[in-house]
């Protein structure tokens, strides 16, 4: 008797052990993330590797994160926000600086993209880029040839002229549901300063969506992917690698709907998605390991490919799909890019300006 | 009565009792609307969280009592999107509600005539869509309503749209009424239901045996008995319904103003908390007078 239950109590003792243990190992790291934007399998190997579990969410905006943020205690390890978001979730104190000596991988960095990122990231303390892209033009060729004839589709005059916008209102327009960036496209289109933030120049940039206002069939960032895809709609304002995630879904689903995207040549806004650490976050030790995994070239090579964006990392160039490395769309030519401008962070007072205009804008008031 | 008089345990649990409600109240209403009026009297900042100033300790009061204004109130009433979308909220409530009043009466009306033996069913009838997720619910019905949806298909294999034509519901008011008397209909029904079933069916025995068509009868008999249960269920659906924000995003057009779309925009577009906090507020005070009306209701009835 007495053996028998030293042997009980010797098991339960192990196993109580071994319990704690399993506890203690379980590392994880909470990853907020635009929707639609990785190849999940990067996250299965990354488990496999290091043993940290990735609990991945997403979102659709950058207003969600941001207000999360602002709010405190929002329980994610690494978050994606956009950079006039990412200046000023720094402004206010949301983010912990990276410690870089827990990247070996930043050598892979691509410096022109750094310098770029370094605009919203003052001495890229805070951020390492994810992507970039640009808010460009997507299409149904079929259907936007039978509205408008054999016209090239190259300038923002498809979607912003009202007599083109009048043909297209039938077969659905989107406008991305994005005010920052909308505004700054239209002021840029009518000659303004894309980033000027005076009430005139905002107003002279909607007037540009009042005119075709009620040609627009949806505003909105997300669900325009599938709707492009499947026919729903045939013109849109959206993010390169949002275009394409439709093209590759319509030639999945074989209906014959064939999209392209155009970067429109009065040039267009340039955007960087960039991994960040909030000041509260728990598994700041994890959070490093998943950043610097994600700069390991083939990685995120794999992520470009799948999502079809361009990374800010060089060394990753040769491990991606040719015809993604060589699309323009993606990766446009130098003269494409010198076109592209980048906006800094609205203040308070400018961006209550912005969002009522495109409140009147998008409810046609 | 007198037994607990007399037994000098039951004071201090009945206290307990009545007291149980209103820490609720205190709690989970009280407590929650003194630190949105608080940050409604605030003004924006680039900071964690986004406002100033945040109220810390009773010492910080004499500071926030000095830089008190009622900016953002004053904001809402120059700015006609505030009232516009107010308005916008209570017409689209009242319509829903209109509506939902109509389809709700017969069905509730009906199970309370139904055989006793079946009303158990019916009433789970009622409840059942509960079970699933009402975002899944909300979600289905743009499955039904999109252009290439369930309904056009089902309307085309009947002859009543032609090969190319398709339903435009979806992003519509239409569509955001659909979805909310789809909602909330089992509210409407359930508290009809109650009143109607407890109805004394001789009445109407009576009444027909005096001589009073039927319609008659429903109108000056079964209808004012069910009043207690057309106002709980009109309230019970018009207040959440002003406030509504999921249906008519999902399913509205962006030419859909409800309030509470634009406090959405206020609270994350604009990011200011303050603002969004004034919008609450009104809105409160725009419902409390459908609350009061219902609370003298049900005051009433008791």
């Amino acid at each position: 008797m007495k053996t028998n239950f030293l042997r009980l109590a010797a098991t339960v003792a192990g196993i109580a052990i071994a319990a704690t243990a399993a506890v203690a190992q379980e590392r994880v790291v909470h990853v907020y993330n635009w929707s639609d934007y990785i190849d999940e399998s990067i996250l299965e190997d990354f488990t496999k590797e290091t043993g940290i579990k990735v609990v991945y969410d997403v979102f659709d905006s950058n207003e969600i994160v941001e207000t999360k943020l602002l709010a405190g205690g929002s329980g994610y390890d690494v978050v994606v926000p956009t950079g006039p978001f990412l200046a000023r979730q720094i402004q206010a104190g949301v983010f912990q600086k990276l410690d870089k000596s827990k990247l070996p991988n930043l050598s892979n960095m691509w410096p022109q993209i750094t310098e770029r990122l370094a605009k919203y990231d003052p001495g890229n303390e805070f951020a390492v880029n994810y992507m970039w892209g640009t808010t460009g033009i997507g299409y149904n060729v079929d259907k936007v040839k039978a509205a408008l004839g054999d016209v090239p589709v190259d300038s923002w005059d498809i979607l912003f002229k009202p007599e083109n916008a009048e043909k297209l209102k039938a077969c659905g327009i989107n406008i991305l549901d994005a005010s920052d960036e909308t505004f700054a496209i239209a002021m840029n289109y009518i000659g303004k300063d894309p980033d000027s933030k005076e009430t005139a120049d905002l107003e002279a940039g909607g007037e540009v969506y009042m005119n075709i206002r009620p040609h627009v069939k949806t505003f909105n960032s997300s669900a325009y992917i599938d709707e492009l895809a499947n026919g729903d709609t045939c013109i849109t304002m959206g993010w390169s690698g949002d275009i394409l995630q439709a093209k590759a879904r319509a030639e999945e689903a074989g209906n014959g709907v064939k999209v392209e995207y155009v970067i429109p040549k009065e040039g267009t806004y340039m955007w960087f998605d960039n991994l960040a650490i909030p000041a509260d976050a728990k598994n700041v030790e994890e959070a490093h390991e998943f950043i610097n995994y994600l700069m390991k070239p083939e990685v995120i090579a794999k992520a470009s490919n799948y999502v079809q964006y361009a990374n800010g990392n060089l060394a990753s160039q040769e491990f991606i799909d040719k015809e993604v490395l060589e699309n323009p769309a993606v990766y446009p030519p130098e003269e494409t890019v010198s076109k592209l401008f980048t906006i800094s962070p609205y203040g308070p007072r400018e961006q209550r300006v912005l969002n009522r205009l495109w409140t009147q804008i998008k409810t046609g008031s | 009565m007198a037994e607990t008089a007399t037994n000098p345990n039951a004071g201090p649990a009945r206290w307990l009792v009545v007291a149980v409600p209103y820490i609720w109240l205190l709690l989970f209403f009280a407590a929650p609307f003194l630190i949105i009026l608080k940050i409604s009297l605030s003004d924006t900042a680039i900071a964690m969280p986004p406002y100033t100033p945040v109220l810390e300790g009773l010492g910080a009061l004499g500071d926030f009592v000095s830089q008190l204004d009622f900016e953002n109130y004053t904001f809402l009433m120059e700015d006609p999107l505030y009232i516009d979308s107010y308005l916008s909220s209570l017409r689209m409530a009242f319509i829903s509600t209109l509506l939902l009043l109509l389809i709700g009466y017969p069905m509730a009306l009906a199970m309370a005539r139904a055989p006793t033996g079946w009303r158990p069913t019916l009433v789970m009838m009622v409840i059942l869509p509960f079970w699933t997720s009402f975002l899944i619910r909300v979600y289905a019905w743009i499955g039904i309503l999109k252009p290439e949806g369930l309904l056009t298909v089902l309307l085309q294999a009947i002859g009543l749209l032609g090969p190319g034509e398709q339903v435009q519901i979806f992003r519509t008011d239409t569509a955001v009424f659909i979805g909310i008397v789809y909602s909330y209909l089992p509210f409407m029904v359930l508290p009809l239901y109650s009143a109607l079933e407890k109805m004394d069916a001789t009445l109407l025995e009576a009444a027909n045996d005096l001589g009073c068509p039927p319609l008659k009868a429903f109108w000056r008999i079964t209808f004012p008995l069910s009043l207690p249960g057309v106002i709980a269920g009109s309230m019970i659906c018009f207040i959440p319904i002003t406030g509504e924000f999921v249906i008519p995003d999902l399913l509205g057009g962006a030419e859909t103003l409800m309030i509470g779309k634009t406090l959405w925009t206020e609270f994350f577009g604009n990011r200011d908390w303050p603002l969004a906090s004034a919008v609450a507020v009104l809105l409160l005070l725009v419902l409390v007078i459908p609350i009061v009306i219902f609370q003298n209701q049900q005051q009433k009835v008791r």
